[in-house]
């Protein structure tokens, strides 16, 4: 069974990193095939939540994601509504990866993306995204959560898809409501038809698989399990075998496509995202997938990303490529992280107390 | 047999309780699931332990028998 397991994340890995490759030939951005948080902050931008210029669209990848999960959800009976597992947490732990991921400039997908595209910033966010997870994982063993979950009514579980195609019937239908950028990584996108199919591709085999870039590294550190590890891998092999076919594989650390050398900030950046993904129980990728399983406790993290997104480039937090972060967003990246510590510790701290 | 319910919790909590709860009580108990990943990990993590795991599906849960 084990092995079983295996083949199947290595397959969706595959096909995972295959659909990055295709949607980068085809419009979107250098090594952003999919980014969660970009994709998120992107469609925040769409829906003038922020007003950076250059990163404002619908991305279809997203609604996709949300739907193939929800559509082989409801098909194996995993679609489950429940909630109420510390919403307010989630949501304030969502911003906060969000403004992490803001920070690199990627989702832990990207991350792998950025690194099969020769990034080597990216291997620099990986250490931090390792330390935050080992940290995160410290947590964990010492009686970390954010409580459980009860069962919720069907009505509840379906709001968050059902938003999903609202948003996507309004782009359609209306896209004047919408803002989109002219230039810039928001400017460039695969076709709508291809980003959506891509996107329920990915959300059904993430969904089958329950395949999770923070849960890879998890699992080892705290069950010696190198089950999910294998999907990560798969996504970098494939990805990196698209990439030298296709002329987009350049080794080094300075003009990577949306990308920025400041080592430092790069590596908290995505220690904030490993912490806050231990903490979640999953990436933002899994947090989308379970948001489509009906889970309303993920669905708030997801509304913390689009809300952290909005923040971020509103008192400009986020970074910028080539320069990196500016003073906002250093100041803010390390209260988060204090923030993130502090919530690890209280909550940690109280249900030790209680036993 | 020690029974554990985790329903209500995501993964990875259900395992780590599991993991606790094999310290306390090494012969084996039962762990009820209510979603397929939990099911999945704790399968996966008794068994890589030696454990044997027999499972029984309830309404809308799991009930895993694992024991040595």
């Amino acid at each position: 069974m084990k092995h079983e397991e295996k083949v199947k994340l290595a397959i969706a890995g595959g096909l995972i990193g295959l659909a990055a490759v295709v949607l980068t030939a085809f419009g979107n951005p250098g090594n952003m095939g999919f980014c969660i948080a970009c994709f998120l902050r992107d469609t925040a931008g769409a829906m003038h939540l922020h007003n950076a210029a250059i990163v404002q669209y619908v991305r279809p990848e997203i609604i996709g994601i949300v739907l193939g999960s929800f559509a082989l959800g409801v098909i194996r009976k995993d679609f489950k509504p429940r909630g109420g597992s510390s919403p307010v947490l989630r949501f304030v732990i969502g911003f906060i990866v969000m403004l992490g991921a803001l920070v690199f400039l990627g989702c832990p997908l990207r991350m792998v993306l950025r690194l099969a595209g020769g990034d080597l910033n990216a291997l620099v966010a990986l250490f931090g995204f390792i330390a935050g997870i080992g940290v995160g994982c410290i947590f964990l063993s010492n009686g970390f959560s954010l409580g459980k979950a009860e069962k919720e009514s069907s009505t509840e579980g379906v709001a968050f898809p059902a938003l999903t195609v609202l948003l996507f019937i309004l782009f359609m239908a209306v896209p004047s409501l919408f803002l989109f950028s002219e230039t810039g990584p928001g400017s460039m996108h695969a076709p709508v038809a291809l980003a959506l199919l891509a996107g329920l591709a990915v959300g059904a085999a993430a969904e089958r698989t329950r395949l999770c870039m923070a849960g890879g590294i998890r699992d080892i550190f705290l069950i010696k399990d190198f089950t999910l590890i294998s999907g990560f891998i798969a996504i970098f092999a494939v990805t990196l075998i698209g990439n030298l076919i296709t002329g987009s594989f350049h080794l080094g650390f300075t003009g990577q496509p949306v990308s920025h050398p400041m080592h430092l900030w790069n590596f908290l950046g995505m220690f904030a995202v490993g912490l806050g993904s231990v903490m979640l129980g999953g990436c933002p990728l899994r947090q989308l997938i379970l948001a489509g399983e009906g889970s309303s406790d993920s669905a708030m993290a997801v509304f913390g990303m689009i809300a952290g997104a909005a923040f971020a480039h509103n008192f400009s937090l986020a970074s910028t490529a080539e320069k990196g972060p500016g003073v906002n967003g250093k100041v803010a990246l390390v209260a988060a992280i204090v923030i993130l510590l502090a919530i690890a510790t209280i909550v940690t701290m109280k249900k030790r107390r209680e036993g | 047999m020690k029974e554990l319910d985790t329903s209500g919790f995501s993964c990875p909590e259900p395992v780590i309780m599991t993991k606790k709860a094999l310290k306390e009580s090494p012969e084996g108990l039962t762990v009820i699931v209510d979603n397929r990943a939990s099911k999945e990990n704790v399968t996966r993590y008794a068994t890589a332990l030696g454990y044997k795991v027999k499972t029984e599906e309830g309404s809308g849960n799991w009930h895993l028998m694992i024991s040595k």
